[in-house]
């Protein structure tokens, strides 16, 4: 048996039962990293030994305890943005190069106690900054589906390593679209969470408003065994909320007869690669074949989003961002007085997109211009929160591409700071409106996957898992690369 | 001396910073202690480490709310926490998690007094608002700029502080000195905070401008001038006074006041410029994103209000209505375990002036002298109760009790038990006391005949020769009445 074909549900029943080792599972993903890195770049740092050792617990302990844990033995790629006590965290940025947490994220906590084992840190756009991982400090990471493309941001090395199958199953944080937008890119599954449902404690945090950790996975199913683990309410999370968590993988198959989907007319056509469009409509059209009504919908204000989104997450950043300033813990660059001391320290450490976002933030925030763009901002956020909510009172869930295009060339975009911001537009808005949203692959077109967006009302995480494996069911996938390289 | 501007009004607002005394910090579960070893009481998120999030403490709100409901101000249910932003290295995050427009508490008013404890004004306060406090430096030299290095000790920075801002309506130094010492007596009441203005743990910044009489504008519009980190009462009525005249002077001149902060040098009692306009902070405050509004249930408000111990304006009238000088009452009044252990003494004894004269006077002296308060006085107010009872009951002189209390104090003994071991009791039985009258008269014969002859002074003598002959324990005022007594007889023919 090949261990890398186990989906997370069955590895981890398999380890429950003995019938294969937790150990033996870490190795057979750590040969598989060792083949896929020279060629992907998913992981900034892998931690075999901690992995190792983490396996070996597990192996040892008794059957009692073992039968506790829903994700035994498998193996989790955590986005290096989320803070693990004892490993080096640079959030892909020179400023934190070094740095140890003495501390661990909440859903690291949450991760470890349901028995998985954390393989390593996944690279990223700096401070998740980005929508295609090559604003990371140290490297590019590479579409595992074709290695001249990127795999999508920010959550590109989480993405990445799912896809190449150096990792089960991945942690990644969506801002804007940081989860879903790679997922789509990579296909794989990637699921925002409701704002609230998933506890932030430890995410090191880029817009605090916006910001969600959410699961990256092969399947469906795998993504709601995750989320089931992560999500929860946290006393160290005053944002997280105190929603009962259903078992998302036990309902995941209880059918959704007549579900209506509302397909946004604001989110195809212009803007939309023909290709990305068509892909998407034929999984409609397949998923109305199935019995799901398509109702047609506006969203009004979503012309306004990508704008409304580049005034409120730079704020927030500039202002997240202040902490790095060479005093306590990171780079710290030689300087004769303080304010050389930050200017030295913040210029050296940061890079070209995070300091064009904090200048933008800092001046949206700034005395005469507040009013005029932070608060203007906050209002479109109700006017776009105030769209899905009208829609929901007809629909179920709304349905649109995740991407307006397929991966794109490395270096393609990365000198057009407005174009490569458009890679958001059809995710921003759930952030925007706090909402769930799923990405999953609806087809395949020139060999690149497609993701087909779900967006649900407010902890509707559930109904979301169960309309994904719809259209999961009706979409036929190739093989995973890391099949065909094995072929 | 209060300064002062002729053909101007003096504009004064002050904003007063006071760290709440709670068990954690306001974002965290570290200790809020003062005088540990630097940096000891730190955790990942008053340290500012990436990832973290603050958790509000509620012993915080409900101590913040109770000052405000203690202040007469309004508690909004809804109140929201905004991020106040600059750099400096005391200040972990880059901003400090402060309340900007919707503060917790808002639109109080409290009373002022004169150091005799008389009524002088009303002062509007506008608001107060719960936030953090930030750590400290201590420079390896003398200041920032050429010292060879700086220590950030992180201990203070998440400690709750309020910061209570009152209407500008305060007038000379003075008043400024009074409005503190109010303030300071009523948060002392609510157990708040240690309110030691030397440590740090209350703290005050003023604004002054002057208006120029018939001044129609808003006061917005006048140039004003904040001075910061006053650390004493004393320093803030010194720095407003310097400062008056300072602007005053430059007016007369017909230069203009510019709108900055400066800072108070204690040693030449002068104020110097800190920062002008240009280099204001732009402190760029935006609603704190990491946490909810803060909602209050209105029973909760109203409970806390309910809850409140009576207040220094209540307890000052009750003191006058209970026969105590304004001056007596006012100096009690500052001190809320002085209230509690006259309270308690006056209930045990029956009469409150005594038990004030002798808590204001011997008492007062000895916990001086003893470094001690009213809450640890080694006499206990039942105690002093005795005391004053053994005087009425004419077992002790005045003068006897003073030796008494002195004892009690020293040893912590009961007035029953130190009047037994001292033996000091008073002969008040008649018949004990006449026979030594008699025999003082009998002996003094010529001074008997002065006193006869008019001489009033003539009696403090022959009282004084009694008191001798009775080692001071004779009752005083039965020695004065049986004297004037046998000494109005008539003259008894000698040898008859
Ligand atoms: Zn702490």
């Amino acid at each position: 048996m090949n261990l890398l074909e186990l989906g997370a549900a069955a590895l981890a029943a398999a380890v429950r039962e003995g019938e294969v080792s937790a150990r033996q599972a870490v190795e057979a993903y750590i040969q598989q990293v060792q083949a896929s890195e020279p060629t992907v770049g998913a992981y900034l740092r892998l931690d075999e030994a901690g992995a190792r050792e983490q396996a070996e617990r597990i192996d040892q302990a008794s059957w009692e305890e073992r039968r506790r844990w829903p994700l035994a033995g498998v193996p989790v790629a955590v986005k290096d943005n989320i803070v693990m006590e004892g490993m080096e965290t640079t959030a892909g940025s020179k400023i934190l190069s070094g740095w140890v947490p003495p501390y661990s994220a909440t859903v690291v906590e949450r991760l470890v106690a349901a028995g998985a084992i954390i393989l390593g840190k996944t690279n990223l756009d700096e401070f998740a900054m980005g929508s295609s991982t090559e604003f990371s400090a140290y490297h590019p990471t590479y579409n595992p589906w074709d290695p001249g493309r990127v795999p999508g941001g920010s959550s590109g090395g989480s993405a990445a390593a799912v896809a190449a199958g150096s990792a089960l199953v991945a942690l990644g944080s969506d801002t804007g679209g940081s989860i879903r937008q790679p997922a789509a890119y990579c296909g794989v599954v990637g699921l925002k969470p409701t704002y609230g449902r998933v506890s932030r404690y430890g995410l090191i945090a880029f817009a605090s408003s916006l910001d969600q950790i959410g699961p990256l996975a092969r399947t469906v199913e795998d993504a709601a065994l995750l989320l089931e683990v992560l999500a929860g309410v946290d006393a160290k999370d005053a944002t997280s909320v105190d929603e009962p968590v259903p078992p998302y993988r036990q309902h995941l198959d209880q059918p959704l007869p007549g579900l209506r989907i509302g397909v946004p007319a604001e989110y195809f056509g212009e803007g939309i690669d023909p290709v990305v469009q068509r892909t998407v409509e034929a999984a409609l059209q397949r998923l109305a074949a199935g019995g799901a009504q398509l109702v047609p919908i506006s969203l009004p204000h979503t012309p306004y989003a990508i704008a409304t989104y580049y005034l409120i997450a730079p704020a927030e950043a500039s202002s997240n961002l202040a902490r790095y300033d060479g005093i306590r813990f990171g780079l710290r660059q030689p300087a004769s007085d303080l304010t050389q001391l930050y200017e030295s320290t913040r210029a050296a450490g940061f890079g070209v997109e995070v300091k064009r976002r904090i200048l933008l933030g800092t001046h949206v925030l700034s005395a005469g211009y507040y009013d005029a763009y932070y608060l203007r901002a906050e209002k479109v956020r109700t006017l776009i929160r105030q769209d899905f909510e009208q829609a929901f009172a007809h629909v179920d869930v709304v349905a649109t591409p995740t991407t307006p295009d397929l991966p794109f060339p490395l270096g393609s975009r990365s000198d057009d700071p407005l174009r490569m911001y458009l890679s958001d537009v059809c995710t921003v808005t759930s952030n925007l409106a706090g909402l769930p949203a799923i990405s999953v692959p609806c087809g395949w077109a020139e060999g690149l996957p497609v993701g087909l967006q779900l967006i649900g009302p407010a902890f509707s995480e559930d109904l979301l898992l169960r309309a994904a494996r719809m259209v999961e069911a009706v979409t036929e996938r190739p093989r995973w690369p890391w099949q065909r390289e094995e072929a | 001396m209060a300064a002062k501007a002729v053909g101007y009004d003096v504009i004064i607002g002050l904003e007063v910073h006071v760290e709440l005394k709670t068990r954690t910090k306001l974002f965290c579960g570290c200790e809020n202690r003062f005088g540990a070893p630097p940096n000891s009481l730190t955790c990942p998120v008053c340290l500012g480490l990436p990832g973290v999030l603050p958790v509000l403490n509620q012993e915080a709100v409900a101590k913040a709310a109770r000052a405000g409901l203690a202040l007469g101000c309004t508690v909004r249910e809804i109140s929201k926490f905004d991020r106040k932003q600059y750099f400096y290295p005391d200040l972990p995050k880059g901003y400090q998690i402060s309340q900007y427009d919707q503060p917790l508490c808002e639109h109080g008013q409290l009373a002022i007094y004169d150091g005799r404890g008389n009524y002088v004004k009303t002062v509007r306060i506008r608001r107060i608002h719960l936030e953090e406090d930030a750590g400290k430096l201590n420079h390896l030299g003398q200041r920032l700029s050429d010292a060879a290095g700086s220590l950030v000790d992180l201990n203070r920075a998440g400690v709750p502080l309020i910061e209570i801002v009152s209407e500008p309506d305060l007038s000379s130094g003075e008043e400024a000195r009074w409005y503190l010492n109010a303030l300071r007596t009523v948060l002392s009441y609510l157990d708040i905070s240690d309110l030691r203005m030397e440590e740090g743990s209350m703290r005050c910044d003023a604004n002054v401008s002057l208006r120029p009489h018939g001044w129609a504008g808003s006061l917005g519009d006048l140039p004003r001038v904040e001075i910061k980190n006053l650390n004493s009462l004393r320093n803030v009525e010194r720095a407003i006074d310097y400062e008056v005249e300072r602007q005053a002077t430059r007016l007369a001149q017909g230069l203009k006041i510019e709108l900055e902060t400066r800072g108070f040098d204690d040693v030449s009692g002068r104020t110097y410029s800190q920062r002008s306009k240009e280099e204001a902070h732009d402190y760029r405050y935006f609603p704190e994103p990491d946490l909810p509004p803060l909602r209050l249930e209105a029973a909760q408000i109203a409970a806390w209000a309910k809850a409140l111990p009576p207040l220094p304006d209540r307890v000052r009238e009750e003191l006058k209505a209970a026969g105590l000088e304004a001056k007596d009452a006012e100096i009690l009044v500052q001190d809320p375990s002085a209230v509690a252990y006259f309270r308690a003494a006056w209930e045990a004894y029956g009469k409150a002036v005594p038990v004030a004269n002798w808590m204001l006077s011997d008492l007062a002296r000895l916990l001086n002298a003893a470094k001690r308060g009213y809450g640890d006085a080694p006499v206990p107010p039942a105690e002093l109760a005795a005391l004053l009872t053994q005087i009425d009951r004419g077992v002790l002189s005045g003068r006897m009790a003073k030796e008494v209390l002195e004892a009690m104090f020293e040893r912590g003994e009961s007035a029953e038990a130190a009047i037994r071991r001292l033996g000091v009791s008073q002969i008040s039985d008649e018949g004990r006391i006449r026979q030594e009258v008699e025999a003082v008269i009998g002996e003094h014969a010529k001074v008997v005949e002065d006193f006869r002859a008019g001489k009033e002074k003539a009696l403090a003598f022959l009282v004084g020769q009694v008191m001798k002959r009775t080692r001071g324990q004779a009752n005083p005022e039965v020695v004065n009445r049986l004297l004037r007594e046998l000494l109005s007889e008539p003259v008894r023919p000698s040898g008859s």
